[in-house]
């Protein structure tokens, strides 16, 4: 049986459209009472009663704003300090102990801080978002550049590349790969991160839908709001995907989209 | 237009790799290093290079002396190392930016011709074999003319069959531009039958033996009365440069190996 990779993308809705269905069955015949755990017809309705009056809109643009705030802040701050410390054995020992040890204080740690700090509203929350976006994105970039295959180097030596072309033509090109990885679970902390900052105090944002279901006693709220999660972390973990496609289309596409 | 002074290599763990080479390779001039695993062949190719610093003793490529890496000098190492993110086109012409777009073409595609592989230059380096690689690389290093032309071991990796097409098309490389050639190898057949003269090197720590000039006519007969000859005065050499010093040399009948490692 030979299977197209168009098929294989649809064979990954087999399992969450079975286990609707299932789940569906189960409250319409009775089976289990649907209350705390409303069907998915419940929940769609929800959220397309919610997108009527164009409320879904507004929370999906407010998380993404702030992810989006984040992401962008902890990603170039982790991508310039990965950078300098993969590239300077000097500074990686200056500053890494340090950072991993704030790595692995718990995110909700922080929140008091960032509260008195800058207040309760946005940019304590995009700062917490950075906060979690940036520390894979460092990692990432300083093991990358510590892992460039010396032999590589010397052959931008051989060429006599000046310091500035042999990063432009061959450290960049190869951490590459490593920097989008970084970046992708970047992203996926930065999701991460954004609902524990709307848990700290939001009228607005999928955090607040999941924090008002709970206080109203609407589970399909809860539900619908997680699915959007999902759904908007899997979107923009595609988009960034796309974007980087170009950047990789030397690698083996045995490897392509994880 | 390669000169070796007296050049010594201790490394910083106190290895004394090299010991007083001296050597001089003419315009042009093939030259071929042969020598036991560790006695310094490779460390002597990365010192002209400019890859690494000679403890003591100077380098000149015609009448500049080497103090890092030179546009004169071009090196094939003993894999390929194609950047994986350039195609092979722009793997040929890494070397080559300073040149106009068109005449960097017109270099990289005589360049893959010579190499038999005219029609490759889209593809990227994953989709050719060891040994179409290995030619890309040292089309790669042609490109840039260099005066001299390192190379360590460029054919190990691959078969003898392989290996032999690699031969024909190296020599035809060097006709163009005729660069002079310091290659390192372990197969006395091809150091035979490529070089004009065989260095054999004695290690602990690296120095040279002994030098043997080929004296045939091209292209190299491996049958021919004469490669035999000059194949047992070299394996000769290289079993003397494995034996214990001081120890006179024994003729020992080992004619029948060129693989001696
Ligand atoms: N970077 C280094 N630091 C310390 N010692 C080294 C280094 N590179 C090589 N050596 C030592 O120097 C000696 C010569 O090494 P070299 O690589 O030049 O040998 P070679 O003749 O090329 O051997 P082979 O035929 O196995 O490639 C060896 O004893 C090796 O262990
Ligand atoms: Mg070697």
């Amino acid at each position: 049986m030979s299977i197209s990779k168009n098929q294989l993308i649809w064979i990954g809705f087999v399992v969450p459209v079975l286990l609707a269905c299932v789940w569906e069955w189960a409250i319409g015949s009775g089976l289990v009472s649907g209350r705390l755990m409303p069907p998915p017809s419940v929940i769609f309705k929800t959220l397309q009663e919610l997108a009527k009056s164009g409320e879904l809109q507004l929370h999906c643009v407010a998380t993404l704003a702030r992810v989006g705030a984040g992401f962008a802040l902890g990603a170039l701050a982790g991508t310039l300090i990965g950078a300098i410390a993969g590239a300077s054995p000097f500074i990686r020992h200056l500053i890494d102990p340090t950072l991993q040890a704030l790595r692995a204080v718990p995110s909700i740690a922080w929140v008091p801080l960032f509260i008195l700090w800058m207040g309760i509203f946005e940019t304590s929350k995009v700062a917490l978002i950075a906060v979690g976006v940036f520390f894979p994105v460092y990692l990432g970039v300083a093991g990358a550049i510590i892992a460039i295959d010396r032999k590589l180097i010397e052959v931008g030596r051989v060429f006599r590349l000046t310091r500035w072309a042999m990063i432009r033509r061959v450290m960049l090109p190869a951490v590459m790969p490593a920097w989008i990885i970084a970046l992708r679970s970047g992203l996926g902390l930065g999701f991460m991160f954004v609902v524990a900052a709307e848990f700290m105090g939001a009228s607005e944002g999928l955090g607040f839908l999941l924090v008002d279901g709970q206080q109203m006693g609407k589970p399909a709220q809860i539900l619908g709001a997680i699915l959007t999660f999902a759904i908007l972390g899997k979107l923009t973990d595609a988009l960034l995907v796309l974007l980087s496609r170009p950047l990789l289309a030397w690698q083996d596409t045995v490897r392509e989209s994880l | 237009m390669l000169r070796l002074d007296a050049l010594s290599k201790i490394y910083a763990d106190g290895t004394e790799a090299l010991q007083s080479v001296s050597l001089e390779l003419g315009a042009g001039e093939i030259v071929a290093l042969v020598g036991g695993s560790g006695c310094g062949k490779t460390t002597l190719l990365r010192l002209i290079a400019g890859l690494d610093t000679p403890s003591s003793g100077i380098i000149h490529v015609g009448s500049e002396e080497v103090r890092g890496p030179h546009a004169a000098v071009g090196i094939v190492f003993q894999e390929p190392r194609l950047l994986p993110w350039l195609t092979v086109a722009g793997n040929i012409g890494f070397g080559l930016e300073q040149l106009t777009t068109r005449e960097r073409q017109s270099r990289i595609d005589h360049a893959l011709d010579k190499v038999g592989l005219a029609t490759y230059g889209g593809r990227w380096p994953r989709e050719l074999s060891g040994g179409q690689q290995q030619r890309i690389a040292i089309a790669r290093a042609f490109v840039t003319m260099p005066k001299v032309l390192l190379l360590d071991e460029p054919f190990s990796a691959l078969d003898a069959f392989t290996r032999k097409s690699l031969h024909a098309h190296l020599l035809a490389l060097w006709q163009e531009t005729r660069p002079t050639i310091l290659m390192v190898t372990h197969d006395v057949e091809e150091a035979i039958t490529l070089a004009d003269r065989v260095v054999v090197m004695r290690p602990h720590p690296g120095r040279l033996l002994e030098t043997i000039s080929v004296n045939q006519p091209r292209p190299r007969d491996v049958l021919a009365v004469g490669f035999d000859k000059v194949k047992r005065r070299t394996l000769h050499a290289l079993d003397r440069s494995l034996q214990p010093e001081k120890q006179s040399a024994q003729a020992q009948g080992s004619d029948e190996f060129s693989h001696w490692w």
